[in-house]
């Protein structure tokens, strides 16, 4: 809502500093957004009189004029301007004066126009920052010759002589609020905060003799869907321009002017904040007008020249033939004043705003009128608009206004009243407020307070309970006046054990120097092709936006995957020449049968490094780090494969791909990504992701840590070479080393896997470092090879000979 | 015999003198004081002494091989500290050269903010509830006081699933389904991810976070609300921070405010970072609307409370200095790092 606070004196005295009003009326509750002086790029332009003009000798186009600027002698000043007379009253912009060039400001000093001095310039109406819409009578490309509705005193700073030094003050309205969405709403509001008078008058107009119905008759079909509307004639219509006076409040709320009949409904609007309808009654058939829901199918091509289709639950303004307005959103093609219109029906009326909403958007039309209906405007305002657009049209000369009106009011007129209690008002703030004080300013606000109860203005369509009111009191006493405190009562409250656990994987990932990223969890379906998943993987059954900005966010995320190899190729993009990156994010898997998916929690991890210190078991160390923070139990790892159960399977290299297990459930997929997904995501150097499934973790782990006393006695230790099938996994012969020891094994360290030269082709040699400790004694050296016999008879059965 | 072993002492102290090599000494321990050693040789011939003289001999060379001990291990450490000397002098570095710190990983600055607000909640005996992104109509608005067709829905650009499942549009959801739960008292604070039909720019993410707040006991107050807002703001941004409360409105609060802070750049005189305002807006807030209390089962003639939403991005782009949203979005290496 764009304020003329010239207007707004209308009703208002406001002489204050424009800050202070801005500061005073944000705090009671109109926010506002930013302010605005008209024009206040002009500097040094004032109103001059031609007192000469001659051909410019070298041109045949200029002309070199003599201008009274008030200075006693005259400027020349040539322009290439030909609409200049002798005697005409031009806008002047001296030397060292700033005007509008193309939108832009520039300065404009004396200079030299073909060898003659010009000291200035003669401005247009878009050197002046303004339109032929501002005044009508001026041509676009010529210089703005000043009408008999300006101050013709020369010298005179322009702005003020053609009125342009409004101040716009740009409110955001609350849509509890519709009243404010108008001058006058805004004026009462200013009123009450600042303590000063609210001048509002009751709109009033003459009229000429003559009974409405002979000329139209009004019939409401859905008093539900409009509880009243009245109408007015005005006869002998004389299209032309609005005053200046009109025009300049109109653009400075950011209303074109266009003619007067169309003028004088904005200005309804702006001032009264009530939509209007002007109808030419040429073209309302049969003199009637219906407001009728609209038939199904039926169709109407609007103002804007587009043919629409309605449906039944759609309210209609119809003549009686066809619907000739949506009500309360836009008129129809031929519903507009013309230049040779004669008779004008005024409509000033009250629609449901939920049923307008409705319409205004299965339409996809949503004008200035419908965005005010939605709100829920006040039947009781239909009333003081009509009569305000009346006398407007008297006071403009535009026609003869029939002294008799239609109004058919359904509206129920009883005021709404809360009960008013200052003690329980004061202890919902904490505050200490005076009765009386509350009653002022509930006074002020044009509530009345008697018998314990406050009875609710007309025009307030928000208050219903107790509190509504103790708002009303608050927002005048000044919302910072009331004092802070600290909440009474003690409580304690810690993490939960999923936080504390979360937390604890954040800080293994940084500590593997893994650093924590943001991604949206929405993604684009397209991304399941670059991460490789076949066209029937039960990842690509997602959660699907209907309404998404773009393809890229359309689908919420069933694997965390994507979203990291997002991550890495911008990383690569960037050139940067490493990226350890994690996200503790979730993924949103459907769920048969459940109205919400579930939204499980996710690690997703990703690294590349073109170092080339990075690998698969660096990955798998982070993996493992992780695991351990947080206690995971009976860790273990086996190759992946498209059965693994993750069909992320497929994003990865398929022989350096890793399903992890705890306690024996698959808890999460790593490894190196496939060739295909690196191209896919245009990734040069080896890169590996993966997730770990976190609630699956934590329902495996023990965050308890016990601690084990330290060994009292020394360790034995044996290192054995052992010769195997190149198939074998090195944790099948840990397995069997782990069986073999028994209870005296204390660690088994792996320190060489070595295939090549000696080795025969096929077969891998493994070294494991065998430490073995008793807690009752030292261990003999026969204890030692008692268990290692054992150890090479198990690796034996599977084929591992002791290495020659 | 005298004579002999003081001449010793003398030859071995001038002699151990120009000794400064380990091996050196060595020969030299061996030499006067080895078993087959000068002294050893001296008091080998002991026995051609008369049982007088014998006593004082004894002594006497006893007492020269102590000095030539005492000498040379004096010397052994004046040699040891002089090498020493000489090691710790090569060995200086420029401690100018670059450190080689292992490499950490950093929070990303939204998480790092957020765990800052949730200490400060905690501290305040506030519970850190979850509730799901993908939303029901119901709990996102129709039990916020929002039914269908209102306008208030308009300025929340809403994201749908289906006609009754959508992207919520704000963590106030989670208000609802914890009142449904839990008894009052109730002091809880819900983080999360929230998503609003924007577009990508500096300033909006179709994806952001909010941090919910709900109070709910007997006799809270919107001084309260004020007082534990103004706590959050000094301990976040330290004891100078200043906010201010405005009149909004909120379907779900009644009064409801929208909380400003001071412009740090120009201390609400107006500047280019705050718009000229002066304040620079930081959250939405009011008392629980009665009607949303009645629609989880608490009596609000009993009952009384506030409900705040915080957006993390503002306060984590106000309190590092971030222009751009996107930023948070990007994950650059070279953003992240900073942190």
């Amino acid at each position: 809502m764009d304020l003329s606070m010239r207007w707004l004196a209308d009703y208002v005295d406001c002489d204050m500093p424009i800050k202070e009003f801005v500061s005073g009326i944000t705090l009671s509750g109109s926010k506002v957004e930013c302010f605005e002086t008209e024009g206040d790029y002009l500097s040094n332009v004032v109103v001059g009189q031609v007192k000469e003009i001659v051909r410019h000798p070298d041109s045949d186009h200029m002309f070199i004029c003599q201008v009274d600027v008030g200075e006693g002698e005259l400027t020349q000043i040539v322009t290439g301007a030909q609409n200049v007379k002798k005697d005409d009253f031009v806008p002047v912009a001296k030397h060292k004066s700033t005007v509008l060039h193309e939108g832009k400001v520039v300065k404009i000093t004396k200079g030299k126009l073909r060898g003659e001095a010009s000291n200035g310039m003669l401005c247009s109406l878009a050197e002046l920052g303004l339109t032929v819409h501002d005044f009508p009578y001026a041509i676009e490309d010529g210089i703005f010759i000043l009408g008999d509705d300006c101050d013709k005193t020369i010298g005179k700073d322009i702005r003020e002589a053609i009125g342009f030094n409004d101040t716009t003050v740009e409110f955001e309205i609350t849509s509890n609020r519709p009243d404010c969405m108008s001058v006058t709403g805004l004026a009462r509001e200013t009123a009450a905060t600042f303590g000063k008078e609210f001048k509002l008058k009751k709109p009033e107009y003459k009229g000429v003799k003559g009974d409405i119905n002979d000329i139209i008759s009004v019939k409401i079909h859905n008093s539900k869907l409009c509880p009243r509307y009245m109408a007015a004639v005005v006869k002998n219509v004389k299209i032309g321009q609005s005053p200046r006076w009109m025009r300049e409040r109109l653009r400075a709320s950011g209303v074109r002017p266009i003619n007067n009949f169309v003028d004088i409904t904005n200005y309804v609007m702006l001032e009264y904040g009530h939509p209007m309808h002007a109808f030419d009654l040429r073209y309302v058939s049969g003199n009637a007008i219906n407001i009728r829901n609209a038939q199904q199918g039926e169709k109407i091509t609007t103002l804007d020249g587009v043919e629409r289709e309605l449906s039944s639950e759609m309210l209609v303004i119809a003549d009686a033939e066809k619907p000739v307005a949506v009500a309360g959103v836009m008129g129809g093609e031929y519903s507009g004043i013309m230049d040779d219109t004669t008779t004008v029906v005024f409509e000033s009326a009250c629609f449901d705003g939920a049923s307008v909403r409705t319409t205004a958007k299965k339409l996809g039309m949503r004008t200035d009128a419908s965005s005010r209906y939605e709100k829920g405007l006040d039947p009781h305002n239909c009333y003081d608009a009509l009569m305000r657009a009346c006398q407007l049209v008297e006071e403009l000369g535009a026609g003869e206004v029939l002294d008799t009106h239609i109004d058919e009011d359904y509206h129920d007129d009883t005021p709404d009243s809360v009960e008013f209690d200052s003690k329980w008002i004061n202890e919902f703030l904490g505050t200490d407020i005076p009765q009386q004080q509350m009653i002022d300013y509930l006074t002020s606000l044009e509530f009345e307070v008697k018998d314990g109860r406050v009875y609710v203005p007309h025009f307030r369509i928000d208050i219903q309970r107790p509190c509504d009111v103790a708002e009303e009191v608050a927002r005048l006493y000044d919302y910072n006046n009331i004092p802070g405190t600290i909440i009474r009562g003690v409580a304690q409250a810690q993490r939960t054990p999923k936080q504390k656990f979360e937390r604890a994987v954040k800080q293994a990932m940084f500590a593997c120097a893994m650093n924590e990223t943001e991604t949206f969890s929405f993604i684009s379906p397209k991304y399941f092709d670059k991460i490789n998943l076949p066209a029937d993987s039960y990842l690509r059954k997602c959660v699907t936006i209907t309404n998404p900005l773009g393809e890229d966010t359309s689908v919420m995320r069933t694997t965390i995957i994507p979203s990291v190899c997002e991550v890495l190729a911008r990383n690569n993009n960037y050139r940067n020449p490493k990226c350890y990156i994690f996200e503790l994010g979730n993924e949103y898997i459907p769920v048969e049968g459940e109205i919400l998916p579930s939204e499980p929690s996710r690690l997703g991890m990703g690294v590349y490094d073109t170092a080339g210190t990075f690998d698969f078991y660096s990955m798998k160390g982070i993996v493992e780090n992780v695991l351990d923070r947080v206690g995971a139990k009976n860790v273990s790892f086996e190759r992946a494969d498209k059965d693994c159960g993750y069909d992320e399977f497929y994003a990865f290299h398929p022989g350096r791909v890793a399903v992890v297990r705890v306690a024996g459930t698959a808890v999460g997929i790593f490894g190196e990504l496939h060739p295909k997904t690196m191209e896919n995501y245009g990734l040069s150097a080896r890169t590996y992701v993966g997730k770990l499934d976190l609630p699956e973790i934590m329902d495996n782990s023990q965050s308890q840590k016990k601690y084990k006393p330290l060994p009292k006695y020394p360790a034995t230790t044996r290192d054995i070479s052992v010769v195997c099938d190149d198939s074998i996994p090195v944790a099948e012969l840990e397995k069997a080393i782990t069986k073999a020891v028994g209870s005296i094994l204390e660690k088994v360290t792996l320190f060489d896997v070595y295939k090549g030269e000696q080795i025969e082709q096929g077969k891998k040699s493994v070294s494991y470092s065998i430490s073995m400790r008793s807690h009752e004694g030292t261990l003999t050296d026969e204890q030692a090879d008692k268990a290692m016999d054992k150890v090479l008879k198990e690796l034996s059965a599977m084929g591992a000979e002791l290495r020659g | 015999m005298k004579e002999q072993l003081r001449s010793i002492e003398e030859r071995a102290k001038a002699e151990l003198k120009e000794i400064s090599d380990a091996k050196v000494l060595e020969e030299f321990r061996v030499k006067y004081l080895g078993k087959k050693g000068e002294i050893t040789g001296i008091l080998k011939q002991m026995g051609k002494l008369s049982a007088e003289e014998r006593p004082a001999m004894g002594q006497l060379a006893n007492k020269v091989r102590a000095d030539i001990e005492t000498a040379l291990s004096a010397r052994v450490s004046e040699l040891k500290s002089a090498a020493e000397q000489v090691r710790l002098k090569n060995e200086t570095l420029d401690v100018t050269l670059p450190g080689k710190a292992p490499a950490i990983g950093r929070p990303h600055p939204l998480d790092a903010v957020l765990a800052d607000v949730e200490e400060v909640f905690l501290g305040m005996g506030f519970e850190i509830v979850e509730g799901p992104e993908v939303e029901t109509d119901h709990y996102c608005f129709e039990a916020l006081n929002m039914p269908p067709h209102h306008p208030a829905r308009d300025t929340q650009d809403t994201f749908y699933i289906s006609d009754s499942v959508l992207l919520r549009t704000q963590t106030s959801s989670v208000q609802i389904r914890t009142m449904e739960k839990m008894k009052p008292p109730i002091r809880i604070i819900s983080p999360g991810r929230v998503y609003r039909s924007d577009a990508v720019d500096a300033t909006h993410s179709p994806l952001f976070h909010q941090i919910e707040g709900l109070v709910i006991d007997k006799g809270v107050t919107m001084g309260d609300l004020k007082g534990t807002l103004e706590l959050l703001m000094k301990r976040l941004y330290g004891d100078e921070a200043k906010i201010r409360l405005r009149p909004h409105h909120f379907p779900y609060t009644e009064p409801s405010a929208e909380v400003d802070m001071m412009c740090f750049n120009c201390h609400g005189e107006g500047c280019s970072m705050c718009k000229q305002e002066g304040w620079v807006e930081l959250l939405g807030a009011g008392m629980v609307h009665p009607k949303v209390l009645e629609g989880c089962g608490i009596d609000p003639n009993v009952y009384s409370g506030f409900a705040f939403g915080i957006g993390l991005e503002r306060i984590t782009m106000g309190r590092y200095n971030i222009n751009d949203m996107r930023l948070l979005y990007e994950n650059d290496m070279r953003f992240l790092e900073q942190f």
